[in-house]
């Protein structure tokens, strides 16, 4: 962001305060906070307008594709680490269907990319993309896999490097908007000049190198095409690493502009392609595009994103409520933990692994975990005694006894008054649930 | 006018260590492994030096309460015999290093006795020819003998010894320092904490060069971006300069298989046995990327993945 001082020397300099600040000083103050709009100023210049806009620009642009609720967004990230704050637009993952093996192998992969999605810890991970390649097969395959496709929902990338093909395609797509993949050195002008005239963004690749990448993003820009994509050689893992690092570097701590784009990194199914996808999980590609993977390396993948990609400072939750483990009757034990999402599996791995049926219930506590919600206050005597009432417990199990965490075992006092149940204080750590749990229930 | 990368010079360097003992050194190890070295962040060797590459450790379990049922497939019967065990890791899955966890000793399972853990320490270095660590079984006041039994058994060897923790780590750091062994500092997931656990052996009188740590790896799935954090944290630390946390890192990458997720039957998430092994995989991957400098792994298949995946990230051949 640019400083006070730098967009005080581009304002008028006429301290007339019909910005309603006294003076230009003043309102390029506010602005660099961003409390206020340029538009309050009704003397900027349009070249001081383009300035500030382009230097108030995020480092990396923002791009979407696709329409409707699965539209996709990616870019627009400020950090290298993401314990500095965090990484926002989690990578597109996108299968690729190539017309080289026909139109009904097209179709079976789309039908792949569709289905491919998994509920993890409450929320949906799928695969979010279609690419749809033309390589060796026929043209007509290949436009027709495009009309299928852009009726769908899935966002889709569009795949040749032929002008004309690509112009015919993008006819088909009405409102889906695509991806168009590539411009490269060879066809870098008629390719532009087809994203210019739809509007759909535009992937540069092909490139001997960063530098010649970075020319022909400016030489993009510059033609007015600002929705760009680009993608570096990955010919290794350590030239990925070293591309994905260097473009993410100069857009951010240079501001170096013709980098300040998303990253995307085109893949097969080889095992080395599959561990560079999660390569580019946690080192900088926005998209990757795999062909369709087997689930048991998919699935992995997909938990990885999502767990590179969860704000440090919002940690996972889990819905407080009664939950059973295995199927638990009026006689089963009772625990209870918090809703911190590592926490709720550890004990419930625990509980599973002593194979006795059990509720645990699970206390709110803005998912922190048993120590940290104690020490803050949040987990109370008083807010477990709510959630057995709440959960109407007793209705369900007259055990009438309660295993609470061994960490809050300074609870158990004022617990048994509170609620009238026996206080049973399990162990400090939950692997010591099954030993305990065999000891009670038997 | 060309492009040029933006590239990070760092004032600090990654301690380095060595593990196990040759015969010329007092040991009877075929090699003395050294980690740790780095001048910057793992794998960028466009603008920093990485003398070792990662290390592969795999871990031998003494008794197979403790192993998942899938497990037992791959490992094999000698998963029941864990010197067996050790040649096999090192004689056909090529572990760089072995690991012995001795779980048996724990008081309220087996509570096997201090000299049976120490005859097993003896015959697996006598059947293997790698650089060995010994874990204990996390009860502290058993640790406390069978570290010291182990350590006067293999005086020379350079083991590295573990687990060292915050409430419980003079007992095996005197065990470590009376025979010229190494120490593995544990620390939960908390940067401070690490650091304050070399802090304390420092104190004790541990050299420097004797000490390696492990942050704790949450599996994928399981707060794998905590330690992900952590471990780039600490690493960033050590290359801005901060010799306190200079020590090599080890992540123990085997918690991947204790996992719900990695094990549960569910086909639409494949066979579980191959799940299980990208699971552990990609658990040590990102381990390495975010700077470990040894990952402890179990899967054989797991662990020929990673490799294969090292030897991309340094560049092929």
């Amino acid at each position: 962001m640019p400083t006070a001082m730098d967009i005080y020397k581009l304002l008028p300099k006429k301290n007339c305060g019909e910005c309603k600040f006294p003076t230009c000083l003043a309102f390029a103050m506010q602005l660099a906070n961003q409390k206020v709009a340029l538009e309050a100023c009704p003397y900027v210049s349009p070249e001081a307008k383009i300035a500030l806009e382009e230097s108030g620009a995020p480092p990396i642009r923002l791009v979407s594709f696709g329409s409707g609720e699965l539209a996709v967004k990616t870019g627009d990230e400020t950090q290298l680490f993401r314990h500095d704050k965090t990484f926002y637009h989690p990578t597109v993952l996108g299968f690729v269907a190539d017309d080289a093996h026909g139109l009904d192998s097209m179709k079976s992969k789309m039908s792949a990319a569709q289905a491919a999605a998994f509920e993890r810890v409450g929320q949906m991970i799928r695969v979010d993309s279609i690419a749809l390649k033309h390589s060796s097969g026929k043209a007509e395959d290949f436009l027709e896999a495009v009309k299928i496709a852009a009726a769908q929902k899935l966002p889709l990338v569009i795949m040749t490097e032929d002008p004309k093909l690509m112009a015919d395609a993008v006819a088909l797509c009405g409102q889906n908007r695509p991806l168009l993949y590539r411009a490269t050195p060879q066809n870098f002008d008629s390719m532009l000049a087809l994203a210019k005239g739809c509007c759909f963004p535009l992937v540069i690749g092909g490139t001997a190198n960063l530098d010649e990448l970075s020319q022909l993003a400016d030489k993009a820009k510059k033609a007015g095409v600002s929705d760009l994509v680009l993608e570096p050689g990955t010919s290794s893992a350590a030239q990925m690493l070293e591309s994905m690092t260097a473009i993410r570097r100069a857009a951010i701590k240079k501001k170096f502009r013709p980098l300040g784009f998303p990253t995307m990194t085109v893949l097969g199914k080889s095992e080395s392609d599959l561990m560079k996808a999660a390569l580019g999980v946690m080192k900088y590609s926005s998209i990757i595009l795999l062909e369709d993977v087997k689930p048991e390396f998919l699935f992995p993948l997909l938990a990885l994103r999502q767990n590179i990609y969860t704000d440090p400072q919002v940690p996972i939750q889990v819905k407080g409520g009664l939950y059973s483990v295995g199927e638990p009757n009026e006689k089963s034990p009772v625990l209870f933990t918090t809703n911190f999402s590592l926490t709720y599996f550890t004990v419930r791995a625990d509980i599973e692994k002593s194979k006795i049926p059990a509720w645990l219930l699970v206390v709110e506590t803005d998912g922190q975990s048993v120590m940290t919600s104690f020490a803050a206050g949040k987990l109370t005597p008083e807010s477990v005694a709510k959630a057995i009432e709440t959960e109407k417990l007793k209705e369900k199990n007259g055990r009438n006894e309660l295993v609470i965490p061994g960490m809050v075992s300074r609870m158990s006092g004022k617990l048994n008054e509170l609620t009238g149940m026996k206080i049973v204080v399990g162990p400090r750590e939950s692997s010591g649930l099954p030993k305990m749990l065999k000891s009670i229930a038997g | 006018m060309g492009f040029d990368i933006p590239k990070e010079r760092f004032p600090g360097r990654i301690k380095e260590v060595s593990i196990g003992a040759t015969k010329e050194q007092g040991g009877t190890r075929r090699a003395s492994l050294a980690v740790g070295g780095s001048n910057g962040l793992q794998f960028h060797k466009f603008e920093s030096e990485s003398p070792h590459g990662p290390l592969i450790v795999m871990d031998v379990l003494d008794t197979v309460r403790v192993v998942p049922e899938q497990l037992m497939h791959s490992i094999g019967p000698v998963v029941k015999e864990p010197v067996e065990w050790a040649k096999k890791i090192e004689r056909e899955w090529g572990a760089d290093i072995c690991v012995l966890k001795l779980q048996s000793a724990n008081p309220e399972e087996e509570n096997r006795s201090v000299a049976e853990c120490e005859a097993l320490v003896k015959e697996v270095l006598k059947s293997t020819t790698i650089p060995l660590m010994v874990y204990g079984c996390g009860f502290e006041e058993k640790d406390a003998k069978v570290m010291e039994a182990v350590s006067n058994a293999a005086r020379g060897e350079r083991l590295f010894l573990g687990l060292a923790e915050e409430k419980a780590y003079k007992s095996i750091a005197a065990a470590t320092m009376a025979n010229g062994h190494g120490i593995v500092a544990f620390s939960n997931l908390d940067i401070n904490l690490a650091k304050q656990m070399n802090i304390l052996l420092l104190d004790f009188g541990v050299k420097p060069e004797n000490i390696i740590m492990d942050p704790l790896m949450a599996a994928l799935g399981m707060g794998l971006e905590y330690s992900y954090s952590v471990l780039e944290r600490l690493r960033l630390g050590a290359l801005l300069g901060d010799p306190v946390l200079q020590m090599p890192i080890v992540c123990d990458c085997s918690c991947a298989w204790a996992a719900p997720e990695a094990l549960e039957d569910n086909p639409q998430r494949g066979s579980v046995e191959l799940r299980g092994i990208y699971w552990e995989t990609m658990t040590a991957y990102a381990a390495v990327i975010a700077g470990a400098d040894l990952v402890i792994m179990r899967h054989p298949q797991a662990v020929v993945k990673l490799k294969a995946a090292l030897a991309d990230l340094k560049g092929g051949a």
